[in-house]
């Protein structure tokens, strides 16, 4: 009796939301897999259980293949350059620079801004045309006289998708700052104090005692922007709409849905993003609750 | 500055699509009182709205006991508004009269049954007589119709700046492929942008004039029956022409405003664009670009193409279970009209579906739309969802989007090819 009055207040407090989740996510996700190996090619038909066909069948496609292949080098790039950003930036503000508070706001105010609008004047900024028709950065560049500079942007085949992620880093890296502040932040004045008496130059401070404690906070913020990488959707719609050149995952999912109305095709393409998102989710989950077990 | 409105303000509404919105929209139901009419369109735009607020009038003045409700949606060329209409339709929860795209486009609706035959109304209406036989041809469904035409547009309209093509030494429009491509040299070498091109979408804009131009309109017409062909070496001579005319594109602007208006200002000569573009260079500032027609800007059929119409249309539909189908039918009876039609079209900027059209109301461009309209063969647009539903339309601006990568004709045909197999139409 006593044990379970230990255990039932907190399970029923937990419970409301134990069911919108359980419903909502879990529920919602088997019933996308369950879609996902039926042949529902439209919207009209039961469609039957075909196992995993469509998720074979995705890479004769070569749409599909190149939204991958956006994607993966999206996600690189996103990735790097946010953390190498952020980073940076705390770096230099942990130097105590004077009004580091009003730094701070300034680096994070993209974080407040969706990434419709961050992508509505990208768009602009990262207008293709050149020479006498160009605006945004070409035009700069064309202005500076920095000529050579200016490119096709993200309708560059090859490496548009890495001008595409240049807003992303914009945007994302003011955050970054934050976590790696809160980080440096975090490091006791007492380890550097032992490091310098030992005769560490102050690079080897940060090498060898620094960087090491800030191994959980980078993990962190490389598993908040790999789910953002992977997921993008608004910032390549405002930016670009679904045109080929970016096609990334979940765009290819929006107009399998929306405008070819293939059900089972779009269920399937959720299913690979949920799959690859928890590549990078479950991993850090494991880790995590192993850390607190631990402590 | 429109187009980006239009689109923050769709992707403001798929936010939220998932809710019960529809929910307010509904008119009263039973007896007495007003009903509402739920008109749902993507007729946000300048020119549009104003078309249908004049036919919104005469609605009222014909049904006192209606009320007109506006449930449009923005964002050009109905994506976001479809796909809102798609996620009602499918809780059963119908507006009472939807915009579509005349043609094909309606086939999925019409295979999830959501939508009702609306011959009895060509009868009663005798629309039959009023509309164009090649259009009602291309329009039936195994002799069934389901939707009222209220405008017309044509697709197959090359826009083009007379200075720069005098500069370059062009003296006379093309008329042909061939002639067309001689022109754009001719561009090319005076340092012009010879062909302005858009988003992925307006290169298969131009892909359907040039297959039209390069096949004649009956094998283009064809491409969309049983019989069609689209291994032959026609085909791969249209798409081996289109290669060409793409390769004089210049870099591709964001949609086709920014594309139309480097012909308007003399940085380039051509662009092969839609009617709803003479609104664009046409009308004052705000608006239009305030172009004067024939000096500033001219217009001809695209290449080869002349005395064939490729048209589209957006019409009226009478959805299965549509909560006031009284009402949705009057508004049909008033997007049918002749009054009605010559009430929106002036206003949109395109030209009435009806044969018997007041011929005084349209002037400059559109008088001469009118004419072909009245004259033309007919044939259907591609992009613009009149001869293929919207899977075949999606699997052609993939292939489409891969070739402007790959410039690889070989592998466009067959896809297209792999896309009319798999189409389902």
């Amino acid at each position: 009796m006593t044990r379970v009055r230990r255990w039932l207040p907190g399970l029923l407090l937990v419970m409301p939301s134990l069911v919108a989740v359980g419903v909502f996510v879990y529920g919602m996700l088997g019933w996308n897999f369950r879609l996902a190996m039926t042949d529902r090619h439209d919207e009209v038909s039961e469609g039957s259980f075909v196992g995993l066909d469509n998720f074979f069948s995705l890479w004769s496609q070569k749409p599909w293949v190149i939204s991958v292949h956006h994607a993966i080098v999206f996600t690189a790039v996103f990735v790097l350059g946010a953390l190498a950003l952020g980073w940076l930036l705390a770096f230099l503000m942990e130097k105590g620079i004077r009004g580091e508070g009003t730094f701070r706001a300034v680096y994070l105010f993209p974080m407040a801004v969706s990434f419709v609008a961050t992508g509505v004047v990208w768009r602009w900024l990262m207008n293709s045309a050149r020479d006498e028709r160009a605006v945004g950065l070409n035009r700069l560049f064309d202005g500076l006289g920095l000529d050579a500079l200016q490119w096709g942007w993200f309708r560059d085949q090859d490496w548009g998708m890495a001008a595409m992620a240049i807003p992303a880093i914009w945007q994302i890296s003011g955050y970054v700052m934050a976590l790696f502040l809160a980080g440096f932040r975090g490091v006791p004045e007492e380890l550097r104090e032992a490091a310098r008496v030992d005769g560490c130059a102050e690079w080897q401070v940060y090498r060898h005692v620094v960087l090491p404690l800030l191994r959980p906070v980078t993990l962190s913020a490389l598993i908040i922007l790999g789910h953002i990488s992977l997921k993008v959707f608004d910032l390549i719609v405002a930016v670009s709409g679904k045109q080929i050149v970016t096609y990334v995952p979940a765009i290819s999912m929006w107009v399998a849905v929306f405008d070819s109305h293939d059900p089972a095709k779009g269920a399937a393409i959720a299913s690979y993003i949920v799959l690859a998102v928890s590549i990078f989710v479950v991993p850090y989950l494991v880790w995590s609750l192993r850390r607190e077990k631990r402590s | 500055m429109a187009a980006v409105a239009a689109t923050v303000a769709g992707l403001l509404t798929l936010t939220a699509c998932g809710g019960g919105d529809g929910g307010a929209a509904q008119g009263t139901r039973g007896g007495g009182g007003e009903k509402k009419v739920e008109v749902f369109s993507w007729w946000t735009g300048p020119g549009e709205a104003d078309g249908l607020k004049a036919m919104r009038e005469i609605f009222q003045k014909n049904n006192a006991g209606l009320e007109f409700f506006d449930a449009a949606v923005a964002g050009g060329s109905g994506d976001k508004a479809r796909a809102l209409l798609a996620t009602k339709l499918q809780a059963g929860d119908p507006p009472d009269t939807f915009q579509g795209h005349a043609g094909a486009e309606l086939q999925g609706y019409i295979k999830a049954g959501q939508l009702e035959p609306v011959n009895f109304l060509y009868d009663e209406l005798k629309l039959k007589e009023v509309f164009p036989q090649q259009l009602i041809d291309q329009i039936s469904v195994q002799g069934d119709i389901y939707s009222v035409p209220v405008n017309i547009h044509r697709s197959n309209v090359m826009w083009f700046n007379p200075g720069v093509l005098k500069e370059a030494g062009v003296a006379e429009v093309p008329k042909t492929i061939p002639e067309f491509v001689t022109a754009l040299d001719k561009v090319k070498k005076a340092g012009k942008v010879p062909l302005a091109i858009g988003s992925e979408w307006t290169m298969v804009h131009l892909l359907e004039s040039v297959l039209l131009g390069s096949l004649d309109t009956d094998a283009y017409n064809a491409l969309w029956t049983a019989n069609a062909d689209w291994s032959g070496p026609a085909v791969t001579k249209a798409l081996n022409d289109f290669k060409t005319v793409l390769s004089y594109a210049g870099d591709p602007a964001d949609d086709w405003q920014p594309a139309a208006k480097q012909v308007a200002d003399g940085q380039a000569a051509f662009t092969i664009m839609g009617d709803w573009a003479y609104g664009y260079f046409h009308n004052p500032p705000d608006g239009g670009l305030g172009k004067k027609s024939k000096t500033d800007f001219d217009w001809a059929p695209s290449p080869g193409t002349a005395g064939t119409f490729m048209w589209l249309s957006d019409s009226f539909t009478l959805p299965k279970g549509a909560p006031n189908r009284d009402g949705a039918v009057a508004w049909l009876k008033v997007a049918a009209s002749k009054e009605g039609q010559d009430a929106f079209n002036p206003k949109k900027g395109s030209i009435p579906a009806r044969k018997d059209a007041d011929t005084s109301l349209y002037t400059d461009y559109l008088a001469d739309a009118l004419k072909d309209w009245g004259s033309n063969k007919l044939a259907g647009s591609i992009q613009h969802g009149v001869v293929v539903n919207d899977a075949w339309r999606t699997a052609i601006n993939e292939a489409v989007g891969l070739f402007h990568e790959d410039k690889d004709v070989a592998a466009l045909q067959s896809s297209l090819a792999e896309a009319a197999k798999n189409s389902g139409q």
